[in-house]
């Protein structure tokens, strides 16, 4: 335990240094840099033109739509990513293995692909598109096909987080509650609930980043139609594109201290609460 | 555990044992509810968001012939798209997989001030919008950016060029490395260490000879992630790659292009190319897993 005598399984104190001294060089260059450059280049030419481009009504409704897009598509991967668990965790069952792949799945594809199946199912030339049509009912290049792109990007986050978890956790507790009489949803309410509720809320974190800052599977079925169909990611690329940089970064810089909260949150989970995350974070 | 239930039920014949009883119940019947509903329901979600869409672009692909299919989906300009993307994906994978090590080893054996400020950080690429990062790169990198003005001048492109490619992805695959690697690197007993040392190893011996071993599957698994990532990847890097055709052209992007032009048949036939090497990475990457498994086990 002795510090000052060197161990043999120790670096030496210049190594050490070293070591540190490239890693943070590194950290600071690849992602230090990138996150102080959009607050630069958002307030280059002061305050008032960051502001300015943050309550115009083009932007506003892409904080809007942004903000609706998180409130359904986190919901809807809670609810899955908890029975997903429950089924998982609770129950054995042949192809157990093969369904946690699945549940994986959408993190190895292109968010442009995640786009694209949705443009296939319900475009106009795609599998539902005449049907669809016919009902005057619109998907793609429009709200719904926002949503649904954005779920199926988040669609791991809360699963992949709870899974581990209750594993680990067993099902000692639930059992007990239940021979006590409790009922099913008396024993999820107050037993798995409160067991879960940080690996939960983490996941919930990471869920409703990835819904807020998607991009490439959203621009493929947003259709870019100003005021409407645009979330704020998609509103950075329209004002890069133009040219107006200080209005993009200061959309931007919207979304990069919503990635902040995130971390900030994030950290607070893993040391206040000593919430060790379980796996490898997409 | 089983067993010597087994052998108490066996020896007692006809008197089970009180504490197995419920155990054995639990054997016939699950007294856990809700398995109908949670399974069903998981299914079902599984199978509209994500199964029966991803089975449109197999089944459209199908439908559209191989001459047509090799036509668009191997064109001399996307088989480029496909070797930028692959290639790209890969050297920043290899830059990562180096640093993020490096970047594991120091955040786990080191004490330093900020060290958990560090840590929190090595996460921002999860958390930050890829389109934000794109556009903050291209800024840094720009002939007037914060680093291009220092490195243009020393015949060092960036931005808008294949190298502004693989900077995008070496952003956004930092943290599978690190994250993948740290908890190994925290398991790792001191004891095979110190038995090198007392057998006279140096400690880059022990590194290179000891530890090194341990942790290449959890290693390997970041850099496949990275790579797995990296490949798909088209929020960070579009604004950053310029887009010349043939030159800077991700594969992505040539979905996208086809898209724009109303051919998707061309957008599906490539997307079919890229979920296929997708699921063989996904494939390697549970294979890397199951081996490391084993030898923790063995």
């Amino acid at each position: 335990m002795a510090k000052h005598a060197r161990r043999a399984t120790a670096e030496s104190p210049i190594a050490r240094i070293a070591l540190i001294g490239v890693a943070l060089v590194f950290l600071f260059l690849f992602l230090l840099l990138p996150l102080l450059a959009v607050f630069a280049e958002a307030l280059r030419n002061g305050l008032q033109p960051f502001l300015e481009a943050i309550v115009e009504p083009d932007a506003w409704s892409a904080i809007r739509l942004t903000l609706i897009v998180a409130a359904i598509s986190v919901p809807l991967n809670i609810v899955f990513g908890i029975a997903a668990a429950w089924a998982i965790t609770k129950f054995d069952f042949p192809g157990k293995g093969i369904l946690i792949t699945l549940i994986d799945l959408p993190f190895s594809v292109s968010p442009v692909v995640a786009g694209l199946i949705y443009v296939l199912m319900f475009g106009a030339s795609g599998w539902f598109g005449p049907w669809l049509q016919e009902h005057d009912i619109e998907i793609v290049f429009a709200v719904p096909g926002i949503v649904l792109a954005s779920v199926f990007v988040t669609f791991p986050f809360v699963a992949r987080e709870l899974i581990p978890l209750m594993a680990e956790q067993g099902r000692d507790d639930e059992e007990a509650a239940l021979s006590l009489g409790a009922s099913g949803w008396q024993t999820f309410w107050h037993v798995t609930l409160p067991n879960i509720r940080w690996g939960l809320l983490y996941g919930v974190l990471l869920c409703n980043a990835r819904a807020m800052g998607e991009f490439g599977a959203v621009s493929v079925v947003s259709g870019h139609i100003r005021g409407e169909t645009n979330t704020m990611p998609l509103h950075v690329e329209i004002l890069y594109n133009e040219y107006n940089f200080v209005a993009a970064f200061a959309v931007a810089s919207l979304l990069a201290m919503l990635a902040l909260v995130t971390l900030v949150l994030k950290s607070i989970l893993e040391w206040r609460f000593d919430y060790h995350r379980t796996g490898t974070g997409h | 555990m089983v067993q010597v239930n087994g052998g108490t039920v066996a020896l007692g014949g006809q008197q089970i044992d009180r504490s197995i009883a419920p155990r054995a119940a639990r054997r016939r019947r699950s007294v856990m509810p809700g398995f109908g509903l949670t399974f069903g329901f998981s299914l079902f979600y599984l199978c509209l968001i994500v199964l029966i869409p991803l089975s449109a672009v197999f089944v459209k692909t199908a439908g559209m012939g191989l001459d047509r299919f090799f036509d668009v989906a191997f064109s001399e300009r996307v088989v480029a798209s496909y070797r930028l993307s692959f290639g790209a994906a890969f050297v920043a994978a290899g830059v990562n997989a180096i640093f993020g090590l490096l970047i594991a080893w120091v955040l786990v054996r080191y004490d330093f001030p900020g060290k958990r400020v560090v840590s929190a950080m090595v996460d921002l690429p999860f958390a930050l919008p890829t389109a934000v990062a794109g556009i903050a790169l291209t800024a840094l990198y720009a002939d007037t950016g914060w680093v291009g003005q220092y490195i243009e001048p020393l015949g060092v492109k960036v931005a808008y060029t294949p190298l502004g490619v693989v900077v995008a992805l070496i952003f956004i695959g930092l943290p599978f490395v690190v994250r993948s690697v740290e908890p190994v690197l925290d398991d790792l007993g001191a004891d095979v260490e110190e038995a090198a040392a007392a057998l006279g190893a140096s400690r880059l011996k022990t590194f290179r000879r000891v530890i090194l071993p341990a942790i290449a599957p959890a290693l390997l698994t970041g850099f496949a992630l990275a790579f797995a990532r990296g490949i798909g990847e088209y929020g960070s890097v579009i604004f950053i790659a310029g887009n010349m055709p043939f030159q800077s052209e991700i594969a992505p992007l040539m979905i996208v292009t086809q898209l724009e032009q109303y051919d998707y048949q061309g957008a599906t036939a490539i997307a079919a190319v890229m979920l296929i090497a997708s699921f063989l990475l996904l494939l390697l990457i549970n294979l890397i897993q199951i081996w490391s498994r084993r030898r923790m086990e063995g």
